[in-house]
């Protein structure tokens, strides 16, 4: 996250991929993103199994943060899906606690922040658009393509109707992609930009001291919107997954 | 349900949007769409296959794991629970069976006091009537006595009101005295003082 040259602010330079793992990595073109994305699933996988290694009657800290993150996301499916939602319980699960450690892994210093790749929130948000049109069709068949003209439209608006509703139900990709990685791109180029600052204002002697100093407490304000934001982010992006489940299952 | 439901998107598409702002900024040669390096497609096939594989091993191992500590657990709550039932029910049984027995023993207890009384009353009464009917037998026989007494008595008494008037006459008269006019005489008499 180190600002280069001293005259430009490269906020960027952060998001840049490379190959990572030797020449191993570098072979299959395993980029520093994907290491995060296994660091983020090995952490889940941590939380679960040696939290739940006790099996206790009374849980300890972290088998309760195992079961609270299983409760959470299990009563977010049956509350936005209805009693279908365990059917998608595993799947809503694994991109809520994908996404959310991934956000949160890339608060650390020096750690690289995969959701803050475009593609990558494209692929999810991709991959659910296309998940909840197969459960779509496969629970309702064709009358599923109802779903496009909503009940109580006059015949002469139902084209537009029909148009502008095609149109939301594909925005969705771009909604739930771009939001993600707005979010997360944005906040790291602002932490990128204020940490720049105090290296700049702290370089030029007793006159810059006070605004390096007021860009660090900045930078601190901001790591904790960070956490905020990385949480409120996967939630989100999980709970809108659950909601276009929800209509995919029962049509609106 | 339905309100929150169509303010989450709103909301976070606003804030998203707002953000979008100091994106859109950087723009131009954001590495996120460099595709002149095949980095930026192969990490989203290594995520395809990363997320696949978190996926199986939560949905066959994990979440598995977690649910079944949690019905584990709420197994044992109801079985708990289930216990504690039954042992109030035991207890309330136990109490209604030891004031059963309370009024049985009480009833009982009432009823060989009523007997004890019952038959002590008819004792009494049975020595009442015996002791009454041996006193009426005495004055039975006591008063059969006086009467026979008596009637010996009033029979003698003929006897020696014969034999005084006899020696009385003797005396007087020097001559014994007819006595078959003696004895009418004394019936007489004896009869006219209602004697006899």
């Amino acid at each position: 996250m180190a600002a280069e040259g001293s005259s430009s602010i490269d906020a960027l330079a952060q998001f840049q991929l490379h190959t990572t793992l030797g020449p191993l990595g570098a072979s299959v073109n395993f980029t520093q993103a994907n290491l995060m994305m296994v660091v983020a699933s090995l952490g889940v996988l941590a939380l679960l199994y040696i939290g739940m290694k006790p099996r206790a009657m009374v849980p300890g800290r972290l088998q309760a943060a195992a079961e609270m993150g299983y409760e959470f996301v299990l009563s977010m499916c049956t509350e936005q899906i209805g009693p279908e939602g365990r059917r998608y319980f595993p799947l809503v699960f694994t991109i809520f606690f994908f996404i959310l450690f991934g956000n949160l892994l890339g608060v650390f210093p020096y750690f690289f922040t995969f959701t803050s790749h475009i593609m990558v929130t494209l692929a999810l948000s991709v991959f659910v658009f296309v998940l909840v049109t197969i459960v779509a069709l496969k629970e309702h068949g064709l009358h599923f393509f109802s779903y496009f003209l909503p009940e109580g439209i006059p015949t002469i608006l139902a084209p537009l109707m029909v148009a502008i509703e095609i149109i939301s139900y594909f925005s969705r990709i771009i909604s739930l992609s771009v939001r993600l990685f707005a979010n997360m791109m944005a906040g790291h180029v602002m932490l990128e930009v204020f940490g720049a600052f105090i290296i700049m204002l702290g370089g030029l002697g007793l006159l810059g001291f006070i605004p390096a100093a007021l860009s660090l407490g900045v930078n601190t304000l901001l790591i904790g919107f960070e956490l905020l934001v990385a949480t409120l982010q996967a939630y989100v992006f999980a709970v809108l997954t659950c909601i276009y489940l929800h209509d995919a299952v029962h049509l609106h | 349900m339905t309100r929150p439901r169509r303010i989450i998107p709103l909301l976070a598409a606003g804030f998203g949007s707002l953000l979008l702002v100091p994106a859109a900024a950087w723009a131009e040669g954001m590495p996120q769409l460099n595709f002149s390096t095949p980095l930026t497609i192969s990490q989203v096939v290594w995520g395809a296959i990363i997320f696949v594989v978190l996926y199986i091993l939560l949905a066959r191992g994990g979440l598995p794991l977690v649910g079944s500590v949690l019905e584990e657990r709420a197994a044992k709550i109801g079985k708990d629970l289930e216990e504690a039932r039954a042992a109030k029910v035991r207890a309330d049984a136990g109490m209604a069976e030891a004031d059963q027995a309370t009024a049985k023993a009480r009833a009982e207890a009432q009823a060989a006091i009523n007997a004890a009384v019952d038959q002590a009353k008819k004792a009494a009464a049975a020595q009442t009537e015996a002791l009454n009917a041996r006193l009426d037998k005495q004055l039975h026989d006591s008063e059969a006595q006086i009467a026979q007494a008596r009637t010996g008595a009033m029979s003698a008494l003929r006897q020696v009101a014969t034999e005084t008037a006899a020696t009385v006459i003797d005396r007087l008269t020097g001559s014994a005295p007819d006595t078959g006019r003696l004895d009418q005489a004394i019936g007489s008499a004896l009869a006219s003082r209602g004697i006899g």
